[in-house]
């Protein structure tokens, strides 16, 4: 059920503002109607798309980082599809990158308190406990 | 094939002397460690040591998002450029492929650029 996904969609460039805010208060209530929470949301602006999509040569780039169900991706995904101001999304899960990226960076850690710490010991060590 | 081209002229030098075949050996020897480090087939000597740009700067997550860092293993034309030429180790390579290839269905990166 802990899934985190992370669903980023590119919308024409000639959408307003408002129009904008109401497709993600749409995904948003969507999300928390089936259950599951929206991490982040992020506008990532107007950028030049590297091929045409139908017909359009910009676009508004949007991330949004949900946790939730593979259901409520599905009916994410559904929606998106049927919006007409949406050209592309793609959607990633990255609960299992995550757990990987977290496990280095622990393993890391740990190495550098094991590493340092007996060597250190004369030198910094001792000046950090005085100060 | 570089054997052969280089046997019809070795035969008449033979007849005119040892001292031109050091030279032409070395001929031989120095454009090829010049060249892109394609070629595998049995040469003895160093290529420059390649190192994989993820292993030596510790970058853990690659990401499709961040389209700089995906630029550099892509060639002009839009093509991922292949292992022995960027220097990349193989479980980062996967990674990277994967990383362009969901980068590209996004619109951040070309499928193909110019014609190569």
């Amino acid at each position: 059920m802990n899934r985190t996904y992370e669903l980023m969609f590119i919308v024409r460039p000639d959408m307003t503002e408002e129009d904008q805010d109401k497709l993600i208060s749409t995904l948003e209530s969507a999300v928390s109607s089936s259950g599951g929470s929206v991490k982040n949301i992020e506008r990532m602006g107007k950028r030049r798309l590297a091929y045409t999509v139908r017909k359009f040569h910009d676009g508004i780039y949007m991330l949004l980082t949900v946790e939730g169900s593979g259901g409520l991706i599905h009916e994410l995904e559904r929606r998106l599809r049927v919006t007409e101001p949406v050209i592309k999304f793609l959607t990633v899960r990255i609960d299992e990158e995550q757990q990987r990226l977290d496990k280095i960076k622990a393993l890391r850690e740990a190495r550098r308190k094991a590493a340092p710490a007996p060597a250190a010991e004369t030198g910094t060590e001792g000046a950090a406990v005085t100060a | 094939m570089a054997d052969e081209t280089r046997a019809v002229p070795s035969t008449p030098s033979e007849q005119s002397g040892a001292s031109d075949r050091p030279e032409r050996s070395g001929e031989r020897r120095g454009p090829r460690p010049g060249g892109p480090g394609g070629r595998e087939g049995g040469r003895k000597y160093f290529r420059r040591k390649k190192v994989c740009k993820f292993c030596v700067e510790k970058i853990e997550g690659i990401n499709y998002k961040d389209v700089r860092l995906l630029a550099q293993f892509v060639a002009e034309s839009g093509k991922i450029v292949p292992r022995r030429l960027s220097g990349v180790c193989t479980p980062h390579q996967r990674r990277l492929s994967v990383a362009i290839k969901q980068a590209r269905n996004i619109a951040l990166l070309p499928f193909a650029g110019r014609a190569s």
